[in-house]
């Protein structure tokens, strides 16, 4: 059952991951230079998260919203991806910037909204 | 468009049942997620081969939105590494904490480039003309 509800929340999660980063990249070629797409699914995926550990929904609910569908939004693979290509392509000033927003921001997100549903 | 989606969507699936499974798996000692590190950490390694091998080689239209943005995008998480760092710092465990996020950061990147690196060094497949690089 929980595998169930883990495959259902990542069949949603994975693909608005690739339709955020689509819709920003079509936003125009200024927008295509810094990973906005995985920062924003990631801070949002991080604050979602927060907020349902902080309301202590049941394992049900946790297994799709929380492991399937947050899990599945946000990713490390990208974000680490995103970061050697700033970094081989001479933007290393840009890389730290990303590195430390996301993990600045998602770490805020993600306890305030823990803080906000607890 | 949709088929892309549908690959993602499909990949997202495979990968998040992957980290699931693992993390059920992997111990956690003393309370540090173990398992989630290891899978940031090997999904990094796997984005670096994946990416290095697209640079060289020539595969099906679906391969990149399927393995790279749906299996390893599912597989790894930064949400969960939020909200378990939130916690361990909760718990007044700053030096796990900090542990936990730095040793994310830093084995997650250095993979991605051992990925890359490893698969620009290796010799192209054979009978393979999709050379970019």
């Amino acid at each position: 059952m929980m595998w169930l509800l883990v495959a259902l929340g990542a069949a949603v999660g994975a693909p608005l991951r690739y339709l955020a980063d689509h819709a920003i990249r079509s936003l125009g070629p200024r927008w295509t230079g810094f990973p906005w797409g995985t920062l924003l699914v990631n801070v949002v995926g991080s604050a979602l998260l927060g907020g349902l550990t902080g309301a202590a929904v049941s394992s049900e609910a946790y297994a799709l919203a929380g492991s399937g569908f947050c899990g599945a939004l946000t990713t490390f693979s990208s974000f680490g991806s995103d970061t050697i290509k700033l970094i081989e392509g001479r933007r290393g000033g840009r890389a730290a910037v990303y590195v430390a927003v996301t993990v600045a921001a998602g770490l805020a997100a993600s306890a305030g909204a823990f803080a906000l549903m607890a | 468009m949709r088929a892309t989606l549908a690959a993602v969507s499909l990949g997202g699936v495979v990968g998040a049942l992957g980290r699931h499974g693992l993390t059920i798996l992997i111990p956690t000692p003393s309370g540090w997620p173990l398992g989630t590190f290891l899978v940031n950490v090997s999904g990094c390694l796997a984005m670096g081969v994946l990416l290095g091998y697209l640079a060289r080689h020539r595969t099906p239209p679906l391969t990149q939105p399927f393995l790279g943005v749906g299996v390893l995008g599912g597989y790894t998480t930064f949400s969960t590494y939020a909200d378990e760092t939130r916690g361990l710092l909760a718990d007044g465990r700053v030096t796990a904490a900090v542990l936990y996020v730095v040793a994310s950061l830093v084995l997650g990147l250095a993979a991605v480039w051992v990925g890359l690196t490893v698969m620009r060094r290796a010799p192209r497949a054979a009978g393979n003309a999709g050379e970019t690089s």
